[in-house]
């Protein structure tokens, strides 16, 4: 079907397109990027304009294009995991965490207890950072270049705590598959409440300078409007597909990792317009806010208490060994090691890491002190040998900030994936974009774009 | 007549300094006020040897920056009318100053001099006329460049300017109907007097409505935001979207310089110009005495210091209301402006006729 009679069973239209029906008017062809403010670099909207009314909507998409699915068939599994950092590059953490839960669901391997805490935390903080990019840069594309700032500061403290954790503020390649890459550094409950409570102040600086000014509401209600029908219809997930008021989310409705324990709400919209994503993304930051909390407060211990070879002591075995007075032991012993290497050590090592020798390298003190950790490391990373899971196909799908990122995985049993193919929540967005275009203004497409938050990485490949 | 015109030579030379400097430090006055607000430090690495005085080398290092880079004119574009309207912007944005007293008449010896580069009888139409001339810069970069944005934004800013200038004089109507004259020299000394016997009689009580009208349809007529749709530079770019060096740096310079003139006249029509509450020429004056004796040039400084405060602060609030506020949209500015200033500042012409002729009886 033509985009311009889809688009004629949409409800809403605004009254400047009636009145330039009535007169003769000349069609302009405006060509909105690839290089404009506003489109990122990544993306061309072909438009017919009818003075500044949009008529016709054309999206072209492919100027990232990376051939991010090609390559990943040409490395190992473990060598795919630096290249999801580049797909969601604004949360690259959370499709980290959706490519290794995809093997891992090949391999069949459970991961711990804290290292799913872990993956939590970081996707939520993940998912607060892209949050806060999207909404301050649509509001900065609608003039308030003050708001912009204020996120991006807000940004700026998750980001020293991803640093801190990970060792880099973007490409990150922060999981392994069956575990993490270390564990979280000393302290890090503490830093991250007080930076979760800065940037509760910075949203509500935001909420009294937005939500409630005139301009900005003027500027977003009732634009850029997607019905639920066809919100479904494309597929979309996300914000975008929540803001209509549907309230699909991977996480409440296909529950990962630990998410089934936790307490948060799925915020939905009314519209499916600007106002009402703009609306579903501060709440869901609310919301990531208080899952980090939960996660902090539930998370089993750091680093546990591990005998001389490094395993984790059952409680009743500890008993045992403390009333024979052996304790000495048992004391928590760290290596000391290179800072590239810093929570990769035996300490904390099994606390994050499965138990499963196939998939996961072993603590840095065994490949540099034994050969059985010696031969498992080479095993994993030597040329021909690898991680190797068992023949067939998954899905995993995660919650990622735009939506539902899948990862459809393929093995043939080799240690090279047959095929990886990710399903990219912005994809289906820009493809029913058209929609909340048509029929409204140029000035219209610049908020509405913005809050489709699209990732040329993750759209492109 | 000889004396006359080297003091009015030396007053337009004085008045043009002063406004393309402070229209140069006010692009470092943004850039530090954006940051304060934005909790950044600001523009301050342009140096002159160890020097970097708080960054205040930067408007130097655009001037110099603008002037070598390439004088582009689009290949299709109109390469006369091109290079005519940086020019024609910036000249009408200037030459508006003439009709701007910035101070009350200083004597030196038997000469009298006004201070003021043009003392025109007809201040406030003359400067409507030159302001609605600037429009003719913007509409022509627009036409001339022969590209989609730079016509979106000449056409955005045409409909804009057009628009906001009916309200703009419709404000100003009501203040000529109180102090019965067009002449702002005259404006500003009838400010002079006091309401109540103490209240300064400063345009902004007298109309407190109209000026809000004016300020809202003065930041239009600038085109900052939140008014900034010729420009929007994350939508269309802007009228300027083909113009680079110099060329642009002059858009970029008349936008400064129409922003200290909306200052300058929302001080000289609002709030009472080079006026000072209580002085008069010889001193401070309370319920008709003499509190405080001064001397002439004394109250005259003083009443230029007055206006460049008045001016200065006019200019910081502006810059507030730009790094607070969103842009509307096209047909919102529209609405805005025909729907709601226009029929208010009709009414306020209206109520001010009405009581003006109660209190006449």
């Amino acid at each position: 079907m033509d985009i311009t009679e889809l688009n004629k069973t949409e409800g809403v239209r605004d009254t400047a397109t009636r009145e330039a029906d009535a007169l003769e008017t000349k069609e302009m062809m405006l060509n909105m990027g690839p290089s404009h403010p506003a489109m990122h670099g990544i993306i061309r909207l072909i438009l017919k304009l009818d003075g500044e009314v949009v008529k016709d909507c054309e999206v072209h998409i492919g100027y990232l294009h990376r051939a991010f699915e090609k390559m990943c068939e040409e490395g190992g599994y473990l060598q795919v995991i630096p290249y999801t950092d580049r797909l969601n590059y604004v949360s690259p953490l959370i499709n980290n965490v959706g490519y290794c839960m995809a093997v891992e669901k090949l391999f069949g391997i459970k991961t711990t207890e804290r290292c799913d805490y872990i993956r939590v935390i970081m996707s939520e903080l993940s998912r607060i950072t892209d949050h806060l990019t999207c909404v301050g840069a649509s509001a900065m594309e609608v003039g308030a270049f003050t708001v912009f700032l204020y996120m991006i500061k807000a940004r700026e403290y998750l980001w020293e705590l991803i640093e801190e954790v990970t060792g880099a503020r973007l490409t990150i390649s922060y999981t392994r598959v069956g575990g993490l890459k270390s564990d979280l550094p000393a302290g890090f409950a503490e830093k991250c409440r007080t930076r979760l409570k800065e940037v509760r102040k910075v949203n509500q600086e935001v909420h009294t300078l937005l939500t409630k000014n005139r301009i900005f509401i003027d500027r977003m209600k009732g634009i850029g409007t997607i019905s639920q029908e066809d919100a479904v219809a494309y597929s979309v997930t996300g914000p975008f597909l929540r803001a209509t008021g549907v309230d699909y989310d991977v996480r409440k409705d296909n529950p990962y990792l630990i998410y089934n324990r936790l307490d948060f709400d799925v915020p939905v919209g009314e519209y499916g317009d600007n106002f009402d994503r703009y609306l579903v993304r501060m709440e869901e930051m609310e919301q990531s806010i208080r899952i980090v909390e939960q996660c902090l407060d539930q998370m089993p211990k750091g680093p546990v208490a591990v005998d001389m070879e490094g395993r984790a002591i059952p409680a009743e075995f500890m008993v045992d060994e403390a009333k024979m007075g052996r304790t000495g032991g048992l004391l928590e012993v760290q290596a000391v090691v290179d800072p590239t290497l810093e929570g990769g050590t035996r300490a904390n090592f099994n606390a994050v890491q499965t138990e499963e020798k196939r998939a996961i390298l072993p603590p840095k003190e065994d490949t540099y002190g034994n050969i059985e950790g010696l031969m498992q490391h080479f095993k994993l990373v030597m040329y021909g040998h690898g991680i190797r899971p068992p023949k067939g196909d998954t899905y995993q799908a995660v919650e990622g900030a735009n939506g539902e990122l899948g990862f459809y995985i393929v093995s043939d049993g080799t240690d090279r994936p047959y095929r990886v193919r990710v399903r990219p929540p912005c994809f289906t967005i820009l493809a029913a974009f058209p929609l909340t275009c048509i029929g409204w203004t140029v000035s219209d497409i610049i908020p509405t774009f913005g809050s489709v938050n699209m990732i040329g990485g993750e759209l492109d490949r | 007549m000889l004396e006359h015109v080297i003091s009015s030579t030396i007053l337009s030379g004085i008045m043009i300094f002063n406004v393309i400097n402070l229209a140069a430090l006010h692009t470092w006055l943004e850039r530090k006020q954006s940051a304060v607000m934005q909790d950044r430090i600001g523009a301050n690495r342009a140096h002159i040897g160890p020097f970097r005085l708080l960054g205040l080398f930067h408007p130097l290092a655009d001037a110099i920056k603008m002037f070598f880079k390439e004088d582009f004119v689009p290949p299709s574009g109109h390469r006369v009318l091109h290079t005519l309207a940086p020019f024609l912007s910036m000249v009408f944005a200037l030459i508006t100053f003439a009709a701007i007293p910035f101070g009350d008449v200083l004597r030196i010896g038997d000469m009298e001099i006004g201070l003021q580069p043009a003392n025109l009888n007809i201040g406030v139409l003359y400067i409507l006329a030159m302001l609605s001339m600037v429009v003719y810069g913007v509409v022509l970069a627009g036409y001339s460049s022969n590209n989609n944005y730079a016509f979106l934004g000449g056409l955005r800013a045409s409909a804009q300017m057009i628009s906001y200038e009916v309200t703009l004089g419709l404000t100003i109507m009501g203040l000529v109907m109180i102090y019965g004259t067009l002449n702002l020299q005259e404006m500003i000394r009838w400010q002079g007097r006091l309401l109540f016997g103490f209240l300064p009689a400063w345009g902004v009580f007298m109309q407190p409505l109209g000026f809000l009208l004016f300020l809202a349809a003065g930041i239009a007529e600038t085109k900052r935001i939140p008014y900034d749709i010729p420009e929007a530079e994350s939508e269309i770019i802007g009228y300027f979207t083909e113009y680079s060096g110099m060329k642009f740096g002059m858009y970029f310079f008349t936008d400064y310089v129409e922003t200290i003139l909306l200052a300058c006249m929302s001080t000289a029509l609002f709030f009472g110009g080079w006026q000072v509450p209580f002085l008069r020429s010889g001193g401070f004056h309370w319920g008709g005495t003499l509190v405080l004796g001064l001397p002439h040039l004394l109250v005259t400084l003083m009443q230029i210091g007055s206006f460049t405060a008045k001016v200065l602060a006019f200019c910081w609030f502006f810059m507030l209301i730009r790094w607070t506020l969103p842009r509307f949209r096209y047909d919102q500015l529209m609405k805005v402006g025909w729907k709601m200033m226009l029929p208010l500042s009709l009414a306020n012409l209206l109520a001010t006729a009405v009581i003006l002729v109660m209190v006449g009886n």
